[in-house]
């Protein structure tokens, strides 16, 4: 059954030897070389402050939703990073690499990466920034933010949220792992069959892209099936759906979206997968394959994706806005409704993305009226933001500054997003620059929410707020490095550069090649403003301490808890009353939060499974990209088992004691900014103290309740 | 300010605190999310039973069998006859569980096991002696569909199969505690959903293919 593999196999270690390990790279060998000494030296560091068993308990065996979400979110920054070097390796080199007399370094003819090397430095920084960067950074604030604002203790299935986290975890390592031991797909991150069809593709770069893809995937339509159920059962008595928070219902959308799309891409790797071991005809050139399978395939999950990653950033750019406007947000219904309405039609224009593969004219036009039909929800959106800020008292702080930016952003997306709709005009810039600096103006949206979310909801998460100043250099020279970047990328669309050239035979080029070179320089100093900006904050975080309320004009309910928010998020479980309950329980002067005697909290206990089976599924994935099949058997039977031997675990919940919660209360409420202290991380002090209650009550339910919530035999 | 005024809540004698808030329905819960993983497993069907219609053109067969040449009914009809057996008699296991009764439970388990086995003989014969006659998925585009959606099934069936076996063990250990229970309710959504997929396996692969 196994196919024809060109180059040796053994059966101990596969495709795996010595010559796979790229040391006469001199890129490589310098990347090597600063990784394998930051982690020494992170793991000296923890050695030597002797933060082990602190790392071990409070993270990583932690099934708290807002930790997870703090390691969705560095994990996000960190790839992040990654995608941003390989972009300066992309733009370096096609600077260079202008015209015949070029110079050429380091064993390529022109510039200093060869076509090669430059095909995976794409393909990675495409695979990274779309299901690395971007996915993990949306899907940490939801989990942190999502279950506050529905006044939920946790997420419906806590486990399951750390095993999404770890899963992701891996498929993000193996990525960093390909850079060192073999090498990476080198077709861009979409995919071309049959390019990536074993006879095209021998190499195990192709194998890398396939099941760090297949990872993420599935840890990412487990964390949407987890978000769903949260938002659907576990929300606060009296809020009813009218009175969901609207960043919640776009998270709602947004994982609807991810819950139908993300299986289409598992069926479209996978039979991909097959093709390449099995020796299977689904997209091979003869044999009876259909090349058009993969592209529908790989696209019916593409394009819901887009808006899988646009959706939340909308969310948090609506609850934004209306905060440091302070008004409460204009259209929250139409909101909803346009919410919904993109995600719906995120299913029907998929085709949009090869116009130019050979369908009739009326499917074209089908597909260029659906994708037309996108800026109708997407303009209310834009309205309602306006009129949100019109005739409101608008303070531009940071995170405001970044709402703008993104809605700015928006505008340019979005209006050359209709440029390309057109099927007659995609014929003349069908994989052209055009089209990518339209898609990279899409992406800077979900960033400069991203970091808009980040600086809104830092306070709330660590208990302090970020600095002013040094955050204010790093935007304004992303909005410089914007510019400077993409503005030349759009001109060079229009003159007809098409997209991942590693050789540029034009001279006329080079100049915009050069102003494109300028950006990426004000992009590489807002990395470092960036990091100033993170470790002034840092510094001064006494100085920056932040009440419950951490902007004074927060609206909805996850302002009303403790910042820091402590490890049960609500110490009394809020009755809601209407939308915006935050904002009307100030207007009415009920902002005490303290509602009498303490209870017993019933919560999830911490476990080291998800972290096992995320190394588990990691071994895996390297035993199937190398074919070491017997590490593959091993890691299935392993994962398996492990799974079955936690069903059998009865010791999973805990009870957080009431003179706990009242304690860590009384911290949180005395504080002061020269006493502040309690939980350095949310609620770090409580998961030491657990006590079994075995089927007692429900999970995030309080110890005291005459009502126990289920009771299997009384159906 | 005024979108709150226009809800008209009396702050004076509006609930502010939910007290003593029994938590969620953990069983109620759970179940909801099996029906949210039931959709992605029901949609990565859909996108297999799109790409059995895009493959099996003509054109798909690469001049290999057709499969009204080598389909062979009595064997669907064995695993179609067994595999419904099979999801009537967990029914019974699941009105045993209602009445609270663990020997009724775990016995109808056990029979509704022991059929799903039976099922994976079947399809596991079906298999072997179509690869015999050098029916394989390496032989064109539309064989390599049509085995991955029967053997993507199957590979459902020996998932039920020892799911049922590890809940027998946990029946008989616990009870009828919460986890057990949600699991119990959990798994019979599980294999009623594989017995309507096999519906359409049955209509799309074996019937339309033997037409075809």
């Amino acid at each position: 059954m196994l196919v024809h593999l060109q180059g040796p196999w053994t059966p101990v270690l596969g495709r795996l030897t010595l010559q796979q390990i790229p040391y006469e790279n001199p890129i490589l060998l310098g990347t090597f070389t600063f990784v394998a000494v930051l982690a020494i030296a992170i793991l000296a560091a923890t050695t030597y402050f002797g933060k082990w068993e602190y790392l071990w308990r409070e993270w990583l065996t932690t099934v708290d939703h807002k930790k997870i979400g703090v390691m969705y979110c560095l994990l996000g920054l960190i790839m992040l990073f990654r995608g941003f070097i390989d972009a300066l390796m992309i733009r370096t080199q096609q600077a260079i690499a202008v015209g015949h007399e070029a110079p050429g370094y380091m064993g390529a003819v022109h510039g200093y990466l060869t076509p090669f090397h430059l095909g995976q430095i794409f393909t990675a920084h495409g695979l990274i920034m779309v299901v690395f960067a971007a996915t993990p950074l949306l899907v940490g604030i939801m989990n942190i933010i999502v279950p506050l604002q529905i006044g939920a203790r946790d997420m419906a299935y806590p486990y399951l949220n750390a095993l999404g986290l770890w899963l992701t975890t891996a498929g993000a390592a193996l990525v960093m792992v390909s850079l060192f031991i073999g090498n990476f797909a080198h077709g861009g991150w979409y995919g071309f069959v049959p390019y990536f069809e074993l006879p095209y593709s021998p190499g195990v770069g192709v194998d890398y892209w396939i099941w760090t893809f297949q990872l993420s995937a599935i840890g990412t339509s487990l964390g949407s099936i987890n978000l769903i159920a949260t938002i659907v059962k576990m929300r606060a008595p009296g809020m009813t759906w009218m009175r969901l928070p609207i960043f919640t219902w776009a998270s709602l959308s947004t994982n609807l979206i991810a819950l139908t799309s993300f299986p289409v891409l598992m069926v479209s790797l996978a039979l991909l997968a097959l093709d390449r071991y099995v020796g299977t005809h689904f997209y091979t050139a003869g044999m009876g394959g259909n090349l058009m399978l993969y592209s529908d395939l790989f696209w019916v999950w593409g394009h819901p994706e887009v808006y899988f990653l646009i959706l939340p950033a909308f969310g948090m750019m609506s609850e934004i806005i209306p905060t440091f406007s302070e008004k409460p947000l204009f259209g929250y219904a139409t909101m909803v409704i346009a919410s919904f309405a993109i995600g719906g039609v995120s299913w029907g224009v998929w085709l949009h993305h090869f116009f130019t593969m050979a369908a009739s004219p009326s499917v074209n036009s089908f597909y260029s009226v659906t994708t037309m039909l996108v800026g109708i929800p997407t303009g209310v959106k834009v309205f309602n933001w306006v009129f949100t800020m019109y005739r409101g008292r608008v303070r531009y702080e940071l995170p405001m500054l970044w709402a703008l930016l993104a809605l700015f952003l928006l505008l340019v997306g979005g209006m050359t997003g209709m440029m390309n709709a057109f099927a007659s005009s995609d014929y003349m810039w069908h994989n052209g620059l055009f089209v990518v600096a339209h898609f990279h103006m899409m992406v800077l949206v979900i960033a400069a929410s991203v970091f808009g979310a980040v600086e809104y909801w830092f306070p709330k998460v660590f208990g302090f707020k970020l600095e002013q100043k040094w955050g204010k250099w790093f935007f304004w020279f992303m909005i410089l490095g914007t510019g400077w970047t993409f503005v030349p990328m759009f001109l060079l669309g229009f003159a007809g550069m098409t997209r991942r050239l590693d050789y540029i035979p034009y001279m006329q080029w080079s100049p915009y090649l050069h102003v494109m070179l300028v950006g990426m320089v004000f992009y590489v100093l807002a990395v470092c403003f960036f990091v100033a900006h993170l470790y002034v904050s840092l510094r001064d975080r006494v100085s920056n301490r932040a009440g419950a309320d951490a902007w004074g004009t927060g609206r909805s309910l996850e302002w009303m808890t403790h910042s820091p928010v402590p490890a049960y998020n609500y110490a009394f479980i809020p009755h809601i009353n209407v939308l915006d309950e935050w904002a009307w329980r100030k207007e009415n002067g009920l902002t005490e939060l303290h509602a009498g005697d303490y209870e017993g909290i019933h919560m999830p206990k911490n476990t080291g499974i998800p972290l096992f089976l995320g190394m588990l599924f990691m071994g895996l994935g390297f035993a199937l990209i190398w074919r070491i099949w017997w590490l593959a058997l091993l890691c299935v039977a392993l994962i398996v088992g492990l799974i079955i031997l936690r069903s059998f675990d009865r010791d999973t919940d805990m009870t957080i004691p009431a003179h706990e919660v009242e304690r860590v209360e009384r911290g949180a409420r005395d504080e002061t900014p020269a006493t502040a202290r309690s939980a350095g991380m949310p609620g770090g002090a409580v998961t030491a103290h657990s006590a079994l209650r075995p089927g007692t009550d429900g999970i995030g339910g309080g110890t005291t309740s005459t009502n126990p919530s289920w009771a299997p035999m009384d159906r | 300010m005024r979108a709150s005024a226009a809800q008209k809540v009396d702050p004076a004698h509006a609930t502010l605190w939910a007290r003593h808030y029994p938590g969620h329905d953990m069983i109620g819960t759970r179940t909801f999310g099996f029906w949210l993983y039931m959709l992605t497993d029901a949609m990565v069907y859909a996108a297999l039973f799109a790409s059995l219609g895009v493959l099996s053109h003509v054109v798909n067969l690469a001049g290999g069998p057709s499969p009204s040449a080598f389909i062979n009914p009595v064997y669907a009809y064995g695993e179609t006859i067994t595999l419904f057996l099979s999801v009537l008699i967990y029914g019974y296991s699941m009105v045993a569980l209602k009445n609270g009764n663990h020997s009724g439970v775990i016995g109808s388990m056990f029979a509704a096991m022991l059929l799903g086995m039976v099922y994976l003989v079947i399809a596991g014969i079906d298999i072997r002696e179509m690869f015999a006659q050098g029916i394989i998925p390496e032989a064109s585009g539309f064989l390599s569909i049509f085995f991955t959606i029967i053997i993507y099934h199957a590979l459902h069936i020996i998932v039920g199969v020892v799911w049922m076996l590890v809940m027998m063990i946990q029946v008989a250990r616990e009870g009828f505690s919460a986890n057990v229970v949600y699991r119990l309710i959990n798994l019979r959504l599980f294999w009623h959903f594989q017995a309507v997929i096999w519906v359409f396996v049955f209509t799309f692969v074996y019937l339309q293919g033997m037409v075809v």
